[in-house]
């Protein structure tokens, strides 16, 4: 988990290695061409860390193999996968791969990496969305409210209401819900991302996506949509609420940073009124760092993703990293972990273009 | 003649971590229409917290007695901001009382359009369709010398100058025509030729819209430029009020004569100087300079492929043993960049630099670390020259124990002690962390560690622009004074003239890192030849009324002359 | 001068340098209420930790005693104050033995990670160059790597999954280690660069200091006080960080030591079946001490920042005339958790009225 990023101004925020926006010269198109450029370092830096890191304690045969077969078999078996060259052989090749976006196969069932990420990647991606429609509900209106209350019953209120989000791990939280609205209450689904007669409904549309909403809105019918949604509250809740906890007081911190500016005193001084001075002098110009610190809690969000999916069952790229994981697949692993390297990277380029769009500074 | 803004017997107290402290203390004041009030103090005065109150702008940790009753432009409707709930003060606020801040860079929000924050303003009090709002902002920008204003009201404050950004500050507070403006230090954070320009702004406010300003400052060369009334406060009373003329020719309070006793005129130094050069020994000019500069360049090198910048461009110029060149320039001129290279705190990037005999262009850090000894330096901001961790003792004790002359603190400690008496500082004080000095005294600490090694020669960088008049005129005369004492040479660094007259033998004047003038006081002072240095020689606001009239025709026609 | 008495250098009251002591002393209202109940809660915590051979009843590996087997699953009893798990545990003694894992990891990721982390960061941000810039773009890379799995593969690589007591708590200490650098890194070269530009390193600098007496003496004392509040929070965070890699299966054997997150992965499928207690118990335990952790960080991080500090309100104009000045700019200039929110000489509230004493 990243830490919790509540510095104001731009301590909280990796700045340093990213382009300074500067106002004179260069302009926008520059801009957006150098912070480009810096994805691949991040993803090439991240590539060799795990290629080495994974490699340090031998190779995946023998780690997936190790008690079951004799030492000849494994041998025959390593030399057969390549192992058995010097490593730096090895690393180029896979560099090359990765730069193809081939990310190996998995060594359990023998389906490419990139396979896995076509069945599993719309569910962790369902998933996400869902939690961050979670998030920004719950954080921002919040966090405004208690940076316009602040040190009021109600500031209290949501602070502790938000470092209690952030203190329960998600897993715990899953297993609460679980227990409360599931298991006791039966409200809601414990587990999975539809009933089984909603999932064969789905399965034979013609051109699925794999995301379920879509599928279940494909269907046309309102029961497999319900069913579907109904699976959805709980992880995006449980995950939801861990983000939105971060995002309540990320806005609480940079909107009391603003509201105390100059540039709200003078727009006080002509008149604005004070609900509009919280509206738009004081929120937008927080918002870039916000913006900026949101983009990485992208990270946290999916690690929280692979613990939801674990708790809720819920059959995305985190649930087949668990099953990985304990059929000790690391061939698997180290493709989905650099896989989800890029995405983060990607992730990370749109949102600093978001931020950039909302400053000025950076556009002109 | 009515009034716009009464104040009577305002007091005003602030919740603080140290407990509650009271700012203002039964502050009785009047403006009347169409007049310039000054309100005049050094920092604690208590001077922007009862403009603020004017506006209801206080925060919610201040706590107000008294009454501040303000009239519409037309006079027929009388409000006391005290009692005002909200909603009121917001009707009040850019009608009938505008604000300019200190810090037009700060004062904007940086994520609008400048014509979005105007019409914000108009279209706040009253309906006023967003065409018509437009007009208006364009209007007004065109009024306050915005060049190209139906382009210009759509661009981001970044996109102005500080002195237009400043402009587009009170054409905000103009829009709405209201009768009163209180301008917080309007031009502190501007350059002094900026500044005569948004007095001049100013005061067509006051002539052409008719509207009456409270002006805050602490300089009181723009309160005889603009002021009609002056209100002196000191530790949050009102000390004395008058008019401008009997206050600058018949001055009644103590601290009044004090502040204005202080305040530095240009062309005061020039006796010392003359005394100074007449002291001196025969075949003086022939000693081999201290700091000799020749075709001086210092670029810095630019990100991402784009052009470097060049800070100082060409520059020649030579320090004798004993001598003071005042180096004078506003900002970006270059002035601050060839005190640290002299100091080995930048690179040279061109020509040549001699300090000490050691050339700076290529030097190692290695080679130029013995010749260190020889040389002081006094850094422009007091709050951050000293570890806050270490005690004032330990920090002037630092020069002599990196050279070698003491084992530690604790044994440095007589000539420490030596020392601070020497910038009459009290021994004790050694013993003291830098936050419980104030701000002059920290300069004077900060002296005293420069001379520990007793240098040769010594680089203060705009020493006193971060301090209060009447400390600025205790520091400049101990520097003075030590100078005489110890006869360092000096590159006396500053943006203010009168300052750089008051010590230097010299001065240099800096535009755009060329030099563009050169001389003793009485030459470039008294008959500047280079038309910058007219200019800015005719910028500056003289602490006199009567003077300063003329001054401003004066400048009117150099403007006029090209 | 012959009177030369050495005065011995008068240091502030000791109280005002303690870190934590210091806050409390500086906090009031609803921040000093949420640092004394985190501090608390660390007590509780750390102490629990510390008598655990006392307090709980029976080993954390213990499965039997003198009146036979405690049985599975069974309910919150007299005997079993929280029930037994389903591999026939004593849920009340792992939750009280699992402090003391959580202790263990937590100092061990700690102290490593700020050696390294400090060290890198003082060295990087003070010399800068290439190496710098290498540095800052690989702590960049790894901070906004999803941590959890990037503790995962160093697991793997630390212990195979393998997981005695101390491979456990190795790996998981190891792999948080590494999560952590960056983050020490970034905010000790952040505050170093920050530092190094100050007037009174440019100082010692012209003054002819060599380099290590400037970054030991300068520059290391003043770049590290805003280190007990990151302690704070990684110390919840590498707590939150286990307990994540136990519940992957990542954790530590039941038999070498009680860890609350490897419980809470075998009450999974007890929760299904409506079973609570086995899961409901460590789950809370790691809230508790997250929460505490927590309360404290935010706590301090409020009171290292003006414009967040409380304020008391004070009576109808009040007080003592002093000398008071408004601040360009307002407090934006101090800077979060800056030097002027830790040094209580210069203190701003958040509309940048300084009182000077």
């Amino acid at each position: 988990m990243s830490t919790l990023d509540t510095a104001p101004v731009s301590e909280g925020a990796p700045t340093a290695g990213r382009p300074k926006p500067k106002s004179q010269g260069g302009g926008f198109g520059r801009y957006l061409l150098v912070r480009f450029l810096l994805i691949f370092p991040t993803i090439f830096i991240l590539v060799t860390l795990v290629f080495f890191l994974m490699r340090t304690t031998g190779d995946p045969i023998t780690a997936a193999q190790g008690g079951r077969l004799g030492p000849e078999a494994l041998a025959a078996l390593r030399e057969a996968a390549g192992y058995d060259r010097p490593l730096f052989i090895q690393y180029f090749e896979y560099l090359g791969q990765v730069a193809t976006f081939n990310f190996g196969s998995t060594l359990t069932t023998n389906r490419p990496v990139i396979d896995v990420l076509f069945t599993y990647g719309p569910a962790t991606f369902e998933l996400v969305a869902y939690s961050l429609i979670v998030a920004f509900a719950v954080g921002i209106p919040l966090g405004r409210l208690a940076a316009y209350h602040r040190d009021k019953p109600q500031d209290a209120v949501f602070r502790v209401l938000a470092i209690l989000w952030y203190a329960v791990p998600i897993f715990f939280a899953g297993l609460l819900l679980k227990l409360i609205f599931a298991v006791w209450l039966k409200w809601l689904p414990v587990a999975g991302r539809a009933s089984v007669g909603a999932e064969l409904q789905m399965q034979v549309l013609p051109n699925k996506t794999s995301i379920y909403t879509i599928d279940a809105l494909m269907t046309g019918d309102p029961g497999v949509l319900g069913d579907v949604l109904a699976h959805a509250v709980l992880p995006a809740i449980a995950l939801g609420l861990l983000t939105g906890g971060i995002f309540l007081r990320l806005v609480r911190t940079n909107v009391i940073g603003t509201l105390s500016t100059d540039y709200v005193d003078a727009a006080r001084s002509r008149g604005v009124a004070e609900s509009r001075l919280l509206r738009k002098h004081a929120y937008r110009p927080a918002l870039i760092p916000i913006v900026t610190v949101i983009g990485l809690q992208i990270a946290l969000l999916l690690s929280g993703a692979v613990l939801t999916e674990t708790t809720f069952e819920w059959k995305g790229l985190g649930f087949i990293l668990a099953e990985f994981l304990e059929s000790r697949d690391f061939v698997a692993v180290q493709g989905i972990v650099v896989l989800l390297a890029v995405i983060v990277a990607l992730t990370n380029f749109i949102v600093d273009i978001i931020a950039a769009f909302i400053d000025p500074r950076v556009r002109y | 003649m009515s009034t716009v803004v009464d104040i009577r017997n305002l007091g005003v107290s602030f919740a603080t971590d140290a407990g509650a402290v009271k700012a203002v203390d039964d502050v009785s004041l009047s403006v009347a229409r169409g007049e310039v009030l000054a309100i005049v103090g050094e920092s604690g005065s208590g001077k922007t917290v009862t403009a603020k109150t004017i506006l209801g702008l206080l925060p919610e940790t201040a706590t107000t007695s008294g009454a501040v009753v303000l009239s519409n432009r037309e006079g027929t409707r009388e409000t006391d901001i005290i009692n005002l709930s909200t909603h009121q003060l917001r009707e009040v606020r850019g009608t009938d009382v505008a604000m300019v801040f200190q810090e037009p860079s700060t004062a904007l929000n940086p994520v609008y359009t400048v014509g979005w924050q105007i019409m914000e303003g108009i279209r706040a009090h009253g309906d006023v369709s967003k065409k018509e709002a437009r007009a208006k902002a364009i209007d007004i920008l065109r009024r306050v010398g915005i060049p190209d204003p139906e382009e210009r009201v759509d661009h981001y404050p970044h996109q102005f100058s500080g002195g237009q950004k400043q402009r587009v500050v009170i054409a905000m507070a103009l829009v709405l025509d209201p009768g009163l403006i209180v301008a917080d230090e309007p031009t502190t954070a501007l350059d002094v030729t900026v500044q005569a320009e948004i007095l001049d702004l100013l005061r067509k406010c006051r002539d052409e819209f008719g509207t009456a300003i409270v002006l805050i400052t602490h300089n009181m060369g723009v309160v005889a430029d603009l002021a009609d009334r002056v209100a002196v406060m000191y530790e949050g009373n009102v000390v004395e009020q008058a008019d401008v003329e009997t206050l600058f020719s018949a001055p009644q309070a103590d601290y009044t004569k004090a502040l204005l006793a202080a305040v530095p005129y240009v062309g005061h130094g020039a006796a010392s100087a003359v005394e100074r050069v007449a002291a001196r020994a025969a075949g003086w000019a022939e000693l081999t300079p201290v700091v000799e500069a020749r075709g001086l360049e210092i670029s810095y090198p630019g990100r991402f492929g784009r052009p470097g910048f060049r800070a100082v461009d060409g520059v020649d110029f030579v320090i004798r043993p004993g001598e003071v060149l005042g180096l004078v320039g506003e900002s970006g001129s270059g002035k601050t960049t060839i005190g640290r290279a002299i100091a080995g705190l930048t690179k040279v990037t061109g020509g040549s630099l001699q300090v000490l005999g050691a050339e700076m262009n290529g030097i190692r850090e290695r080679n130029f670390r013995p010749l260190r000894s020889r040389l002081g330096f006094v850094f422009q901001d007091p709050a951050s020259s000293f570890n806050p961790l270490l005690t004032i003792a330990e920090c002037v004790a630092e020069p002599l124990i990196i050279h070698g002359r003491a084992k530690d603190a604790n044994a440095a400690r007589a000539r420490v002690n030596e020392l601070l008496e020497a910038v009459q500082l009290p021994r004790a004080y050694g013993d003291r962390y830098p936050h419980e000095l104030s701000g002059g005294q920290r300069q004077r600490a900060s002296l005293a560690r420069a001379l520990a090694l007793e240098p040769e020669l010594l680089i203060a960088d705009e020493p006193t622009s971060a301090l209060d008049v009447s400390v600025q005129a205790r520091v400049l005369e101990l520097f003075a004074e030590l100078q005489r004492e110890f006869g360092f040479a000096s590159l006396f660094i500053s943006h203010d003239l009168a300052v750089v007259d008051l010590l230097a033998d010299r001065i240099g004047v800096l535009y755009r890192g060329s030099l563009v003038e050169e001389g003793t006081g009485a030459e470039v002072l008294g008959a500047p030849k280079h038309p910058y240095t007219q200019r800015l020689l005719a910028s500056l606001p003289v602490p006199d009324p009567v003077a300063q009239a003329e001054r401003r025709a004066e400048l009117r026609r150099i403007r006029e002359a090209g | 001068m012959t009177a030369a008495s050495a005065t011995p250098v008068r240091r502030r009251p000791l109280r005002d340098r303690l870190p934590i002591v210091h806050q409390l002393r500086q906090s009031m209202g609803l921040q000093r209420g949420m640092l004394v109940a985190g501090l608390v809660m660390v007590a509780v915590f750390i102490l629990c930790s510390i008598v655990a051979p006392l307090i709980a009843p029976y080993g954390f590996a213990q499965r039997k005693d003198e009146s036979g087997s405690f049985g599975t699953q069974q309910p919150p009893s007299p005997e079993h104050l929280f029930g037994t798990t389903v591999g026939g545990y004593d849920v009340f003694s792992r939750v009280i033995w699992g402090t003391q894992t959580a202790i263990l990891v937590i100092v061990i990721a700690v102290v490593l990670s700020i050696f390294i982390g400090v060290a890198l960061g003082l060295f990087s941000g003070y010399f800068g160059g290439w190496l710098d810039r290498v540095l800052v773009v690989v702590c960049d890379a790894i901070y906004a790597f999803p941590s959890l799995l990037l503790a995962i593969v160093l697991s793997i690589v630390i212990s195979q999954g393998q997981s005695n007591l101390w491979g456990g708590v190795l790996a998981a200490a190891g792999s948080i280690t590494v999560v952590f650098i960056p983050q020490y890194f970034r905010v000790i070269r952040a505050e170093t660069v920050r530092i190094k530009a100050e007037a009174f390193v440019e100082s010692a600098k012209v003054l002819g200091a060599s380099n290590s007496r400037i970054v030991f003496k300068h520059v290391f004392r003043n770049a590290t006080r805003t280190l007990p509040l990151i302690i704070t929070l990684n110390s919840s965070e590498a707590i939150l960080t286990l307990a994540a890699l136990g519940f992957l299966g990542f954790g530590i054997e039941p038999t070498a030591a009680a860890e609350w997150g490897y419980d809470l992965f075998k009450a999974q499928s007890d929760v299904t079946s409506g079973i609570w207690w086995t899961a409901f118990f460590p789950g809370a335990a790691i809230v508790f001490t997250v929460l505490g952790i927590t309360l404290v960080g935010e706590s301090l991080n409020d009171l290292a920042d003006p414009r967040l500090r409380g304020r008391r309100r004070v009576a109808q104009a009040s007080g003592e005339v002093a000398a008071t000045s408004v601040v360009p700019g307002g407090t934006l200039t101090a800077g979060p958790g800056g030097l002027a929110g830790l040094e209580d000489g210069q203190s701003f509230d958040e509309h940048g009225i300084e009182v000077r004493r």
